[in-house]
């Protein structure tokens, strides 16, 4: 079996515990490319030239010590940073020049959880989308009686909902059990399969396929 | 995401928290009282100041949950994703100027009219306060979310926003209590139309602007 077959069984048999058929069809070809990328914060200048490419079903784990800038690039992938330098394009486009269609194409996951706790699962996130990471019968809880790993789940529960073709995360696991682990690493392998793309900073190793990493 | 839902949303967070209006609206009446304790009932004296009294008392009042306003999203992460929804940054701060108007300063212009009362203001003047109050809870909204998208991350926020907030309401607050008292109040409405006309669209590009600086 070849890894993209492989992909496809994780997609298939994912979509079929899920119900539903398209719930993680994105279905997009794209190329995603960053270009001597420096980000500035205040005055300490935090990476420079930094280059990647990455195609569809691409996986791209940043790492580095504490400091080196992980967050910063993926803020900056975001168009959240402004980049001191270099461009990001998006099958050629330049796509800071048009940030409302680049960020309906990605989905965001920072270090912070950005849950209410005054509004339940279910208001954060589509039941559908609760159920892959077992969130399905604390659909109706709120927020704040949900513990910290479970508030993490959730948020990866959105940018899953999103079907933004890029996710761009930052230590999407801090706080999960093994078992939630496992699926998100599934739930990544399903979003690579469908033609998605993923940025992720991590410190703990994250068993996906195939992945590229950029020591910052 | 778009404007109509992100107000949508954040009218749910609110009543969901919905001491924080009451505590704004307790205030504003609660401040009002205290009045005619200090001053004495005399009708002459209470009538006479009784513009003064409603308009500084809805000021205070109305900054109350303006802390929590952007603070929250600050800082639980939700900034980062409302930067991310779609909406230019502009509209974001429109949509929290709109809530905050609607949980807060619509109910103090509603209580505003009781109170004016209490404080034995002449009953042909009140629909000339209430008018007058209708721009000027705007304009404060307007302003208030301002201050608070230019206090986002400081350490002393709570204190900064009533330092930013009040000096900038001092001629809305001169034109308000001259729409009550004047013998023609016409030149002092049509200042507070001109006021809200500027506030309207300056306020919430420049607080954009600084959601935008505060996020990087």
């Amino acid at each position: 079996m070849t890894l993209s077959d492989l992909r496809l069984v994780i997609s298939r048999g994912l979509n079929h515990s899920l119900g539903a058929t398209s719930i993680l069809a994105i279905r997009i070809f794209a190329l995603f490319t960053a270009s001597n990328l420096s980000v500035f914060r205040g005055e300490r200048l935090v990476f420079s030239n930094v280059s990647f490419s990455l195609a569809s079903g691409g996986a791209l784990l940043l790492r580095g010590a504490n400091g080196a800038g992980k967050s910063s690039l993926l803020r900056a992938l975001a168009g959240l940073t402004p980049l001191a330098a270099g461009e990001l394009r998006w099958d050629g486009e330049n796509v800071l020049g048009d940030l409302s269609w680049y960020v309906s194409r990605l989905a965001w996951l920072g270090h912070l959880d950005a849950v209410k706790p005054a509004l339940t699962a279910a208001e954060h996130v589509p039941v559908a989308f609760l159920e892959p990471l077992g969130l399905g019968r604390f659909a109706d809880l709120p927020v704040r009686l949900l513990s910290a790993g479970q508030k993490r789940r959730l948020a990866l529960a959105r940018v899953m909902a999103s079907k933004a073709a890029l996710w761009l995360l930052d230590e999407p696991t801090t706080g999960l059990d093994t078992e939630s682990e496992a699926r998100f690493v599934a739930l990544c392998e399903a979003h690579r399969a469908a033609g998605g793309m993923i940025i992720a900073s991590t410190h703990t190793p994250l068993a996906l396929y195939e992945v590229d990493v950029l020591a910052l | 995401m778009n404007l109509g839902q992100l107000i949508f949303r954040e009218l749910r967070l609110s009543l969901r928290h919905g001491a924080d209006t009451m505590a704004a609206l307790l205030f504003f009446i609660i401040a009002g009282t205290l009045f005619p304790f200090a001053l004495g009932p005399g009708a002459a004296t209470l009538a006479g100041i009784a513009p003064g009294v409603v308009w500084v008392c809805a000021l205070l009042a109305a900054l109350l949950p303006l802390d929590r306003l952007l603070g929250a999203d600050f800082e639980d992460g939700t900034l980062d994703l409302l930067l991310l929804s779609g909406l230019p940054a502009y509209g974001v701060a429109i949509a929290k100027t709109v809530v905050h108007w609607l949980t807060t300063g619509l109910p103090l212009l509603l209580i505003a009219g009781p109170l004016a009362v209490m404080l034995r203001m002449p009953s042909e003047r009140l629909p000339l306060l209430l008018a007058a109050l209708l721009p000027g809870t705007l304009i404060l909204s307007l302003l208030g979310t301002l201050a608070a998208a230019l206090t986002l991350g400081a350490r002393r926020a709570a204190v900064l926003m009533p330092l930013i907030t009040l000096p900038l309401m001092i001629p809305t607050l001169i034109f308000g209590a001259a729409a009550v008292t004047s013998p023609h109040p016409a030149a002092a409405f049509y200042m507070l139309g001109a006021m809200l006309l500027a506030a309207a669209p300056l306020a919430p590009l420049s607080a954009g602007a600084a959601m935008r600086a505060a996020a990087e």
